[in-house]
């Protein structure tokens, strides 16, 4: 399969899991993307991860632990980080790269770059070893994940040999389908039950 | 947890189960939906091969556990990775409990693990002082209620938003809304701390890569993610079946577990993780690791020839999706901690005897869980194997062991059977039902008439009838199964004038043959079953025929399948049972594909007719097509059913042990039915039959149930 129809197949299957899946032609209109994206949210978007419904005494607590909206962009290239942290700053948004052990209680976007894209399911595949990563990816109430079009494969059996080689060290890799999901109270789905709320995918139309 | 000690307390409880509407209606919701859901998820994919490929791959893993344990070890421990081997159960739980003493751990989250349910972990830890928290959502709310999972995939179906509001209420001293989203964002708030207070994170693994000494995970909700990342140790307990070669294996298994599951094309998350990765808070930067594979048993399964497939299981959770009991009762009574149709065999060898005994004879035979299975476990075979384990070992019952004796000497139960016909005279009050029985004998059987006696038995009638053939082109021996003999002698006789149609087929009725002995299957007596099938073998000489035909389903799919099982250790005889089952063919596949009958034999009137699949003609045969095919050859109109291919209920020997269950799938058939507009229904076996005609009968409806012969039979042009 060609990548243009790689990206369409991937941006489909993606789209029926609820991801939002959006072309981007470069890094700083990614950039530009994340930062609207965080703009656009509500001002403590933790609400929607349960603060209008009565809460016991300690997860109460959880909400002081977050004033001000933040991204959190562990190890992205250093131009997409000075795009960034332009942005941010103008916008008045905190930008931070590491200490997420510190905002468990949430954050408003955590940004990552991809390694592969899986079109078959709509998978972004997120090599993680750095523990920074891994909890960007996972407390944020939204996960961006840039990901470069010549990286999709058809199915996870064409990433096979490059997982294997990560595999030979020690290793945390994910592959991602949309955003946490769950149905287990009435088979009713809910998304954001302990990840991401949501998750959207930029497509980087790289040469 | 199922745990009644006997069988009528089992059915006790059964019947309370029965009660719980709300259980009822989510499970039949969902029974629906998995159908549909599933047929989109595996859309433009060859479900049978995917399915092929990961029980071969399974199997050869299985041959391989110790190589591949050993493999992983050497990896996961370069890695960084602690590995252990548990004998049992218990091992398991101490080793877990000494890491976390040995690394000063107070609490613990866990990701669901259903070898921590077998083992009973968290009991375990609780009892030395741990405070452990299930986060998946399911889990967590059934470990609220101290209860156990009734679904491997969705623990906690058989609750209501109400029930889990109520529970949250108490949980956070808050009242908390109905409205399931805000309840599982409480949830999710409620749990977060726990994430980030935890000192250690349980979690269990799909996979152990033994090439890389990588464990994967299968999430939706994340919350393996969190387990696996923010706590400083990380224990993963996995079934040493969990072992397989090579990433390709479970790859292979991810492309189908999520649709087979639920109907996903893959789960939110699948996590791979291998070796201690870094972790902040960990030792030198680092977690501290540990895989604890749990044996219990199954690397002495891996040895059993019979039962080794049982560990081919990939926790889908489909058998429980399409088991007709499962839906009816929910988890809870249909498994002990492993539930559905794998529950039921995996019990006997992880929980034991006790605990298995009551729930094995639950099964209808039906066989939707094997046409399901993921991995392609000859379920119904196999439960119905441990029950007859447990019989050699527990002792038969009275009427089990008489069965096997009477029915294995074909002249004193045809004596029998004949006897009946002169006894019932005082109970059929002149009608083909047995009206008047003394209930003593039919305790809960009246939810359907069951038919009498006939006067003359096929066999007695069939030198009058037999067609007279010369310069024979086939050669055709009739098998009539007892009921088609003696209760339904018109179904064969309608058959034999349908066959009779084509010219050069001689048919003979051998009169040695006898039961075909799926009864005593079902019943646990594989001894007297193995005398039984030597008997009609002997009867019926295979070589001198081309094809052994036969009206009954049930008999059909056992004399095919279930005989050379039967032979297994004795290659001469399964050699002999080979020969035998390979001429097998049920009526309608005869009619159609080697008779290749055509619309001009038919003549008649338009009648709708619906139809009911027999869970072992359309399961047990593959056969779907024939018998519709031909009704529209017969110029009849075939109007299709909802749900045509559930089980009936009837199950042989079933309806009369479980009469509560019998009854309500009978009952969801009938309705089925009638939806239809049509007042006529045809099938390919007289147990269903005896079934929906009975059902009919006792719900004072007028509806006309036969066999396909009949219906053939009836509209074939007079010559």
């Amino acid at each position: 399969m060609t990548t243009p129809n790689l990206v369409e197949l991937l941006t489909q299957k993606a789209s029926l899991v609820s991801a939002v899946v959006r072309p981007v032609a470069s890094m700083d209109e990614a950039m530009a993307y994340v930062t609207d994206v965080c703009v656009g949210k509500e001002a403590c978007q933790i609400l929607a991860s349960g603060c209008d419904a009565p809460l016991s005494d300690t997860a109460e607590a959880l909400c002081e632990t977050k004033q001000e909206k933040i991204i959190c962009a562990p190890q992205m290239p250093a131009e997409a980080m000075e795009t960034l942290s332009g942005l941010c700053a103008e916008k008045g948004i905190r930008l931070i790269t590491s200490g997420m052990r510190s905002r468990l209680g949430g954050i408003d976007i955590g940004l990552t770059m991809a390694v592969a894209g899986i079109a078959d399911t709509g998978t972004v595949v997120v090599r993680s070893m750095s523990e920074e990563v891994r909890l960007a990816s996972m407390v944020a109430e939204i996960h961006i994940a840039v990901l470069p079009a010549s990286s999709i494969v058809a199915d996870s059996y064409a990433l096979e040999p490059t997982l294997v080689e990560w595999m030979a060290q020690p290793d945390y890799t994910a592959f991602v389908t949309g955003p946490s999901r769950t149905a287990d109270i009435e088979r009713v789905l809910a998304l954001g039950v302990h990840g991401p709320l949501e998750l959207h995918i930029l497509i980087l139309e790289d040469k | 947890m199922q745990d009644a000690t006997t069988l009528k307390e089992y059915r006790r409880q059964l019947r309370e189960a029965l009660d719980n509407d709300f259980q009822r209606q989510a499970l039949d919701k969902f029974a629906v939906a998995y159908r549909t859901s599933r047929a989109n998820a595996f859309a433009g994919i060859d479900a049978p091969e995917l399915i092929a490929e990961i029980a071969a791959a399974k199997d050869v893993a299985i041959d391989h556990l110790e190589e591949l344990f050993q493999e992983f070890k050497r990896h996961a421990e370069a890695a960084g990775t602690t590995v252990h081997l548990a004998a049992t159960a218990h091992e398991a739980n101490e080793i877990i409990a000494r890491i976390a003493k040995e690394n000063n751990v107070k609490t613990i989250v866990k990701s669901k693990s259903m070898t921590a349910e077998e083992t009973h972990l968290n009991d375990h830890l609780e009892a030395e002082g741990l405070e452990v928290t299930e986060t998946d959502l399911g889990e967590w709310i059934i470990q609220l209620r101290h209860e156990g999972p009734t679904h491997m995939v969705m623990p906690a179906i058989h609750l209501s938003r109400y029930q889990v509001a109520d529970l949250f209420t108490e949980v956070t001293n808050k009242k908390q809304d109905v409205d399931i989203q805000k309840l599982v964002k409480v949830a999710r708030r409620e749990l977060r701390p726990k994430f980030c207070q935890a000192d250690m994170g349980i979690s269990g693994a799909n996979f152990a890569i033994a090439a890389t000494g990588t464990i994967g995970l299968i999430t939706n909700e994340g919350n393996g993610r969190l387990t696996t990342t923010l706590p400083r140790v990380h224990v993963a307990l996995a079934g040493i079946d969990k072992l397989m070669p090579s990433l390709h294996d479970a790859l292979r298994i991810i492309r189908c577990l999520p649709k087979n599951a639920t109907g996903q094309a893959i789960t939110s998350y699948v996590t791979w993780i291998t070796g201690a990765v870094p972790c902040e808070v960990g030792p030198e930067g680092k977690k501290v690791k540990h895989v604890v594979f749990l044996d219990n048993g199954r690397m002495a399964m891996a040895k059993d020839p019979e039962f080794k497939q049982v560990l081919r299981c990939i926790r889908c959770g489909a058998c429980a999706n399409v088991c007709p009991v499962y839906r009816l009762v929910g988890g809870h009574k249909y498994g002990h901690i492993y539930i559905g149709a794998i529950g039921l065999v995996a019990t006997y060898f992880f929980h034991g005897r006790e605990a298995a005994k009551n729930l094995v004879q639950n099964c209808l035979n039906c066989g939707a869980c094997k046409a399901v299975c993921a991995a392609g476990i000859d379920l119904p075979t196999l439960i119905k194997e441990v029950h007859a384990r447990i019989q050699d070992e527990e002792g038969h019952p009275l009427y089990s062991s008489v069965a096997g004796q009477v029915l294995k000497n074909r002249s004193l139960f045809h004596t029998m059977l004949k006897s009946a016909r002169l006894l019932q005279k005082p109970v059929t009050g002149g009608t083909p039902y047995l009206r008047h029985l003394p209930m003593f004998l039919f305790k809960d059987q009246d939810f359907r008439a069951l038919p009498a006696v006939a006067d003359e038995a096929f066999r007695d009638r069939w030198e009058k009838i037999k067609p007279h053939v010369t310069n024979a082109k086939l050669k055709v021996a009739l098998f009539s199964g007892c009921v088609q003999d003696f209760v339904y002698p018109e179904q064969m006789e309608a058959a034999v004038a349908v066959i009779a149609t084509k010219e050069g087929v001689a048919m003979e009725y051998p009169m040695g043959q006898s039961c075909c002995g799926l009864p005593l299957m079902m019943m646990g007596e594989k001894k007297a079953g193995r005398e039984l099938a030597a008997h009609n073998m002997n009867a019926i000489d295979a070589q001198d025929f081309d094809y052994i035909v036969t009206l009954c389903a049930s008999c059909a799919s056992y004399l095919k399948h279930g005989y050379k099982r039967l032979f297994a250790d004795d290659p001469a005889m399964a050699y002999k049972a080979a020969q035998f089952a390979h001429r097998v063919i049920d009526f309608s596949s005869f009619v159609r594909d080697v008779l290749g009958i055509t619309d001009e034999a038919f003549a008649g009137p338009d009648k709708k007719v619906t139809y009911h699949a027999p869970c072992h003609l359309c399961r047990g045969l593959g056969v779907t097509e024939a018998p519709r095919a031909l009704l529209g050859v017969a110029g009849l109109e075939y109007v299709p059913a909802e749900e045509e291919d559930v089980c009936c209920g009837f199950g042989g020997t079933f309806s009369v042990k479980f009469p509560e269950l019998s009854k309500e799938l009978l009952t969801k058939k009938i309705n089925n039915l009638k939806a239809t507009g049509a007042t006529a229904m045809a099938t390919d076996c007289p147990g269903c039959i005896m079934q929906i005609r009975g059902g009919f009968e006792r719900d004072k409806t007028p509806f006309e149930v036969r066999h396909v012969a009949e219906y053939l039979a009836e509209r074939l042009k007079r010559k």
